[in-house]
């Protein structure tokens, strides 16, 4: 069996190979936190520490949304961040991959849903891809991101035999 | 010990005279002080003024159900004495409201908002009227925390009741910024007042994270209301489950084994030391020094991967249980707990030379963003930004819990307030962990990790506390006679720290606020709740 540092690796290389292959370029991420323990934020950044360093391969966390192909959201989205997130989402461009970060995102986790907490992200804007965990492992979030870039694979192949 | 607590306690009823209704022990540590709402302002500011209490936390409750009151608990620490008293009031549902402590105590201010926030209790002549934790759409006249609000209620939203500082003369520039940051950061809105360069005041919307967290652990049973206490922040994770957990068993009046409290005091340096080692390495970005960034969060990662080896979690959430901890370790694992931190200091203080030796990155940090030892003082500053200000507080020394009795260990003080303090705070803080963290492991005691947890008194307060990487952190739990929690309030470090940094960063330059704000580090997830 490889070693965890082996298989990580592995990881990113897929990553960047299949980054080639779908969108020929690099991606880039908009981090939304939409009212999370910051737990998922850190393993987030964790992504981009001389360990992980999923910038060397194009993937790169972007200050606006306008630049970004994919938004990251952490939180079950509360009343206070609802706005923040609905305009940050409107701003992304297309195709506005979201993928949710965490138990919160995917569907509330411990916190639910409250006066002040939607319970999950797919009550706000539509999401592409659900990532568990407490926080998600640095792995499983690049992980999403394969997901994600499949998902994105297969609508755009479905898009464009419609077209023909 | 007791007996000198005793004649002080006493002492203290005499200069206080009729203005204290009865005194009682609430536990051996503390003692509650029921006074007229009317004397509540006189009393606090007397136990904070006079006796050098430090205002600890303060608790609105709704006991309606219970004798047809609400309550409020200002809990003040004399550290000295280490004991605790609560000023308890009652106050009538038809008139909710009660006069400001903060007029006379400037760190009362955000709790006395918050209640009336949450609990529609009105403090009358509070010097800052503002909505604190719902914000301004939110009605008025609606109170999430009163027991007879379904938690799952949604709120309608209102014309805005949110008001900024107005700025009369065309020389101020107002630069509005967040809630979402260019970074992976948490939310929150700033507001600076600049002329110029230079800021002259800065104002700021919180509590976007605020998820309603104490409401949604009413009801709840304490097993599972300890993974929601462990998820009111990610990276304080094992302060809070702490905290939580010695609030429980100081209820139920159990003392855990010696092994559990040890390896609790082992995972908390754990957690202290990842947290200030990625700390000072995120400082360094607040003036583009990338090798302090990359060194800072590749150790902080050894860090983690050492969590999860050991603990099975990075950030070390599942450690604790309630009556002792989860977790045990064995020897091989002592083992590379010591090799991981003798190579982890080594590192460390490579890139502690490194920084201290630059003379742009000192530059930067010296005189940048002080905090004076009045300021602190008056907001009631903990951790380590109390410390690097001259004011000497650490929760671990000064009502020790865990086994922080068992271990010696040195409190840094600076005096500067700068950042520069405040990261050496945290570097001598890193080489004071791992020295502890070496005690513990040499002396680990043998036994049992947790003690069964009898039934809990219904309707009585206890108090857990941490000092988490930020700073002193307070749990306060009241269970119900079905043991659920009936209410459950939690102060963190941030709580108290977040008022002190408009302070911190007015007459400096915008540009150096990401930088003092990282010197701070707060965390919003727990301060928003
Ligand atoms: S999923 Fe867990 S780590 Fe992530 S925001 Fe929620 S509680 Fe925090």
């Amino acid at each position: 069996m490889k070693s965890e540092k082996e298989q990580t690796a592995d990881l990113r290389w897929t990553l960047q190979k299949r980054m080639k292959e779908v969108l020929g370029r690099s991606l880039h991420i908009r981090h939304v936190d939409s009212g999370s323990c910051n737990g998922c934020d850190f393993e987030m950044n964790t992504l981009t520490n001389p360990i992980y360093d999923i910038q060397r391969f194009g993937v790169d966390f972007v200050a606006s949304p306008r630049h970004a192909d994919m938004l990251m959201v952490t939180g079950g989205v509360t009343r206070h961040l609802e706005e923040a997130l609905i305009k940050t989402y409107n701003a992304a461009s297309e195709p506005k991959m979201v993928v949710a970060i965490g138990a919160c995102a995917c569907g509330g986790g411990i916190f639910g849903r409250t006066y002040a907490n939607y319970g999950g992200v797919d009550q706000i804007v539509p999401v592409y891809v659900y990532v568990p965990g407490c926080p998600p492992r640095p792995e499983a979030i690049i992980e999403g991101i394969l997901l994600a870039l499949k998902r994105y694979e297969q609508l755009s192949r479905n898009k464009g035999e419609k077209m023909h | 010990m007791e007996k000198t607590i005793k004649q002080w306690l006493s002492r203290m009823k005499q200069q206080l005279g009729n203005k204290v209704r009865s005194m009682e022990q609430n536990s051996a540590q503390e003692t509650v002080m029921l006074v007229e709402k009317t004397e509540l302002p006189d009393v606090c500011y007397f136990l904070w003024h006079e006796k050098k209490g430090r205002l600890f936390t303060m608790v609105g409750n709704d006991e309606r159900d219970i004798h047809g009151f609400f309550a409020l608990y200002y809990v003040f620490s004399f550290d000295s004495f280490r004991h605790f008293i609560t000023v308890k009031t009652l106050i009538d549902p038809l008139d909710p409201t009660f006069p400001s402590v903060a007029v006379q105590l400037p760190a009362a201010n955000w709790y006395e908002r918050e209640v009336k926030d949450l609990l529609g209790l009105r403090p009358q002549g509070h010097p800052d009227p503002r909505p604190l934790i719902l914000h301004g759409d939110w009605p008025e006249d609606l109170h999430p925390l009163r027991k007879d609000f379904p938690l799952d209620r949604h709120a309608p939203r209102v014309q805005s009741r949110e008001a900024f500082m107005p700025y009369d003369s065309e020389d101020v520039t107002e630069i509005p910024v967040g809630p979402i940051h260019a970074g992976i950061i948490e939310p929150g809105h700033f507001r600076f007042g600049a002329v110029g360069d230079t800021i002259l005041h800065l104002d700021a919307r919180l509590f976007f994270t605020h998820r309603g967290l104490e409401k949604a652990s009413e009801g709840m049973p304490l097993e599972k209301a300890l993974f929601l206490a462990e998820r009111t922040c990610g990276v304080c994770a094992l302060s809070h489950s702490t905290a939580f957990a010695q609030a429980v068993e100081r209820l139920g009046e159990v003392t855990i084994p010696p092994r559990a409290a040890y390896l609790r005091t082992l995972f908390l340096e754990l957690e202290r030391l990842y947290n200030h080692i990625g700390d000072v390495g995120n400082v360094c970005a607040g003036f583009g020094f990338a090798v302090g960034v990359s060194q800072g969060a590749r150790l902080k990662e050894t860090l983690q991967q050492l969590n999860e080896r050991v603990a099975g979690h990075r950030y070390l959430r599942g450690v604790v249980r309630l009556g002792g901890v989860r977790i045990d370790i064995t020897e091989r694992e002592k083992e590379e707990i010591a090799q991981t931190l003798a190579y982890v200091k080594k590192e460390f203080q490579e890139l502690v030379d490194l920084l201290f030796s630059h003379d742009i990155a000192m530059n930067r940090m010296a005189t940048t963003g002080v905090l004076s030892l009045e300021h602190a003082n008056q907001l009631e500053v903990v951790g380590v930004a109390a410390r690097a200000s001259g004011r000497s507080v650490d929760i671990r020394r000064d009502q020790p819990y865990a086994a922080y009795d068992q271990v010696s260990f040195h409190v840094p003080v600076y005096e500067v307030g700068d950042v520069l303090s405040r990261v050496r705070i945290r570097v001598d803080e890193v080489l004071e962990s791992i020295a502890i963290i070496e005690q513990l492991l040499h002396s680990l005691p043998s036994g049992d990790t947790f003690t069964p947890l009898p039934p809990l008194p219904p309707y009585r307060s206890a108090m857990g506390w941490c000092e988490s990487p930020r700073g002193e952190t307070v749990h306060w739990l009241m269970v119900g006679p079905d043991q659920t929690i009936y209410r459950y309030r939690i102060r963190s470090a941030t709580y108290s720290n977040w008022p002190a940094v408009p302070l911190a960063v007015k007459g400096n330059i915008v540009p150096d606020f990401p930088l003092i704000n990282k010197s701070f580090e707060l965390c919003y997830a727990c301060c928003d709740r």
